[in-house]
């Protein structure tokens, strides 16, 4: 074997024993503890999920809450989709980059900002806690950026001559919409609206918090049979039938994914954005700006607001944060952010390490082979983190027993982090054009002066933001870690969790405090990195 | 000096090259004209080094350069849409090729500094690639290929994505900046125009094959077959018979000795002249007006359409005669 094989041997090696050992293995563990009981098949857990109304009820409200916020986050997004594609404005870069901060924001962190908004003590005065709305509410939020990157990354590439021929054809406004602009779309839109649909249909911090006992998805139902009634065999079912779920749904992505890479009349966004003109334009991008205010920056605004209070000055929360746990937490808040912070850091280098070798495999690979790798990769996306965590914790016993083992926390965040890594370098990787190659060679580059020339400096950038973006994930984790976490080393967002479950304002601004300090490292590690994207390249 | 020997390269089914060989003389500039497809670019990538022949050599001053990888020839090649590296600057651009070279960072300022000059791009260096134009991106291109004062300068359509106005202008500079740089060019295009311009010499090629080599005005001249006499724009082509001294096409015979049998005969513009005392009478059907003179259609009597170049305007409707000026008619073979 020559030494180019053995590097390609690793490249695809190292993923594949990845995701074999610390992700097929515990899905697969769970699908056994779901069928597999005393030496024989059983599938009576199935008759159970299907006999019981309850459960009946929470596979069908996992449903058609995912589909009613997938609905609900596309019409939210399309305006500001529209407005960021076809108009240039000051402030326009900054907005974008803000946009990026929901997505990231850990789940605990924004179910407290909607309790804050729209709980009990609102300050609009209306109590939304434990309706769906709070929920709608809160995925919205969460997923507008998906539909507003994904949509409006194609549509500021759309060509406007195309609209502006149908309308000297004979088109109204809306009809050159529906029928030209649409259409163009629809690859994005369909990639988006499923991957909306997939975080909803696997939401698990969300509905845990705002839900209360009234609203139960899938996910939270498979934590619940696991943690407080202990039926495996129940809740790996139930885990099976989520899986197929999102198989399907990531099916239908994947197929969209394929078809978006021909999409036609692409022009530069620089041709397509102009600065509004017209009243009317100015009003739209106006009108935009305000609504983007409200929706993204309200919510965390009231979080930070409700963090200060409590005496001290304003500052009696984050006081209290610094005394080793009072009745709250067992330890204190300055453990669990150094916690979460080596956490997020050993789980940033597995998964760069990892994602990067992924990512080289599937950009400079083609065929049905890397098509298939491809797809085992976003596989992690789509498995909902409480089932890694679920299998994990079931199946990580042997041949080491890593489930005591605190290096179990970051290699699960890195499992959940590797599909963002791969998806954010492969555009990257791919856009370096074997051109770019070909002219380093002419100017007299050697292959190896051609890798660090042109692929590394090029690569690097994608490497930047996928650091980013991993380390935000490790920080925000919550389903994953709500399964592995040992009492006394708690993260950050399970320590937000638990202050929340507790009663009392101290408790309450505690918590709030928390999530503010959360919220403020996350967006400031993804706006820091996101500032080195290569414009217009790569997903998310 | 560039040999070339026997280069076939085939992609699966398709040959992109077949059999090619030709000379090129140092200080020469040689334009490779073909349809797109005809194997232009795959040859000068062969030569380049970046793909390797299945048969044939590449030779440099009688050297094989077969082993020779593509960072070692010290050729130049200017890319069909330039490949500029997005993430560094123009100066990071056009220094690659000396940086590679082992240059200092000192003599790289300089050499970028003239170089740009040369290019008309003096004080572009900290410019990013992003927002140059067209034109500054193909110049940034071309100071780049040459900065390394390579061996051999290839370009592969430089002038391709350029408007027509940017492209004439442009081509006369390129041929300016090879002949003060005594460079030795290999330039592949599909546009005649622009070989006539730039080249000592002109190879057509078509499916991979070498149809002719010759100089500019020896391919106008006497175009080897009906492809390369059809690529160089002429439209008047007829079939006729060849036999007994001359030439017939039926409506008006040729004198001349030629070998018996079916041939094809194409009048070049100069071979039409408007004489009131010519032989043929036809009848204008239409003008184009083509800035120094007019083109005109004309149907002959004996129903023939002819294109035929005019000093003035003339009317559809119009009556004329025409006769025939033998330097301008040309008998090629008739194709298998």
């Amino acid at each position: 074997m020559t030494a180019g094989r053995v590097g390609k041997v690793a490249l695809v090696g190292l993923p594949l024993g990845f995701l074999t050992v610390f992700y097929l293995y515990p899905v697969a563990s769970i699908l056994f503890t779901g069928l597999y009981e005393d030496g024989s098949f059983d599938f009576s857990p199935f008759g159970d999920v299907l006999s019981s109304s309850s459960l009946r009820g929470v596979a069908w409200f996992t449903f058609w809450q995912a589909m009613v916020s997938t609905v609900l986050t596309v019409l939210a997004a399309m305006p500001i989709a529209y407005v960021f594609a076809r108009f240039e404005f000051r402030g326009k870069r900054v907005l974008s980059a803000l946009l990026i901060v929901p997505f990231v924001m850990p789940t605990v962190v924004v179910a407290s900002a909607f309790v804050a908004l729209l709980g009990r003590s609102s300050p609009l005065g209306i109590d939304l806690n434990r309706t769906i709305w709070i929920i709608f509410a809160a995925h919205v939020f969460y997923n507008v950026a998906v539909v507003v990157r994904t949509v409006g990354g194609l549509w500021a590439h759309l060509d406007p001559r195309l609209e502006a021929a149908a309308r000297t054809l004979g088109a109204t406004r809306w009809q050159a919409f529906r029928t030209v602009t649409l259409p163009l779309l629809r690859p994005a839109l369909t990639a988006a609206t499923s991957i909306v649909f997939l975080f909803t249909f696997t939401s698990f911090g969300v509905v845990l918090i705002l839900g209360g006992l009234t609203y139960s998805t899938l996910e939270v139902e498979i934590y619940r049979q696991t943690l407080f009634f202990l039926n495996l065999p129940l809740a790996g079912a139930l885990a099976i039938v989520q899986l197929v779920g999102v198989s399907l749904i990531l099916w239908i992505y994947a197929r969209y994914q394929r078809r978006r890479r021909v999409a036609a009349s692409l022009v530069a966004a620089s041709q397509v954005a102009r600065p509004p003109t017209t009243t009317r334009q100015r009003a739209a991008v106006a009108a935009t700006v305000g609504y983007l205010g409200v929706l993204v920056v309200a919510p965390l605004a009231i979080l930070v607001a409700r963090s200060f209070g409590g005496g001290n000055g304003g500052f009696g929360f984050y006081r209290a944060l610094t005394e080793t746990s009072s009745s709250t937490a067992s330890v204190s808040a300055a453990e669990a952010i150094g916690n979460s912070l080596w956490i997020a850091a050993v789980a940033t280098l597995i998964a760069l390490v990892v994602g990067m070798a992924a990512a080289a495999v599937v950009a400079y690979s083609t065929g049905r082979a890397a098509a298939g790798f491809d797809l085992l990769l976003m596989l992690p996306l789509g498995t909902s983190a409480v089932t890694i965590g679920f299998g994990m914790l079931v199946a990580l016993d042997w041949p080491i027993d890593l489930r005591a083992n605190v290096l179990l926390i970051p290699l699960a965040h890195a499992l959940v982090a590797i599909p963002f890594v791969v998806r954010i370098s492969v555009p990257v990787m791919r856009s370096v054009r074997s051109e770019l190659r070909d002219a380093a060679a002419v100017l007299g580059a050697s292959p190896a002066r051609v890798w660090r020339e042109i692929d590394v400096p090029i690569a690097a950038r994608a490497l930047a933001v996928s650091a980013g973006f991993a380390f935000a994930i490790s920080l925000g984790e919550f389903g994953a870690t709500s399964f592995i976490a040992r009492p006394d080393t708690p993260t950050l967002p399970i320590a937000i969790f638990r202050l929340l479950g507790r009663p009392g304002t101290l408790n309450f601004g505690q918590a709030m405090a928390m999530s503010t300090i959360l919220m403020a490292v996350t967006a400031g590690v993804v706006l820091l990195t996101d500032r080195l994207r290569v414009r217009d390249v790569g997903e998310f | 000096m560039l040999t070339v020997n026997g280069l076939s390269k085939n992609y699966r089914k398709t040959v992109a090259l077949d059999d090619v060989s030709f000379e090129l003389p140092t200080g020469t500039t040689m334009a490779v004209l073909g349809p797109s497809g005809s194997g232009k670019s795959t040859l000068l990538r062969v030569i380049a080094g970046l793909e390797e022949p299945d048969r044939g050599r590449v030779m440099w001053e009688h050297a094989d350069l077969a082993g020779v990888a593509a960072h070692e020839r010290r050729f130049g090649l200017m890319f069909q849409d330039y490949a500029l590296f997005p993430h560094r600057d123009v100066a990071g651009n056009v220094g690659f090729g000396l940086r590679m070279a082992g240059w200092s960072t000192g003599d790289i300022g300089n050499r970028v500094r003239e170089v740009l000059e040369i290019v008309g791009l003096a004080g572009f260096e900290g410019r990013s690639i992003t927002e140059l134009s067209g034109g500054e991106a193909q110049r940034v291109a071309l100071a780049r290929t040459v900065a390394p004062a390579p061996r051999l300068v290839m370009l592969d359509e430089p002038l391709g994505s350029l408007d027509r106005s940017l492209r004439e202008q442009l081509v006369v500079e390129l041929g300016q900046i090879f002949e003060r740089l005594e460079s030795t060019v290999l330039y592949v295009t599909h546009d005649q125009e622009e070989a006539f311009t730039i080249a000592d010499r002109v190879a057509v090629m078509r499916d991979g094959s070498l149809v002719q080599d010759a100089t500019p005005e020896d391919l106008w001249q006497a175009p080897a077959d009906i492809f390369v006499s059809d690529f160089l724009g002429f439209t008047n082509r007829f079939s006729a018979v060849a036999g007994d001294g001359r030439v017939d096409l039926g409506w008006i015979a040729v004198p001349g000795d030629y070998p018996p049998g079916p041939c094809q005969v194409v009048l070049r513009p100069d071979a039409l002249v408007i004489d009131p005392d010519g032989p043929v009478s036809a009848v204008v059907s239409g003008s184009v007006f083509r800035g120094d003179h007019y083109v005109a259609r004309v149907d002959t009597d004996s129903g023939v359409s002819l294109m035929v170049t005019a000093p003035a305007r003339l009317h559809s409707g119009e009556a004329l005669r025409l006769r025939l000026d033998p330097a301008g008619v040309l008998v090629l073979p008739q194709p298998q």
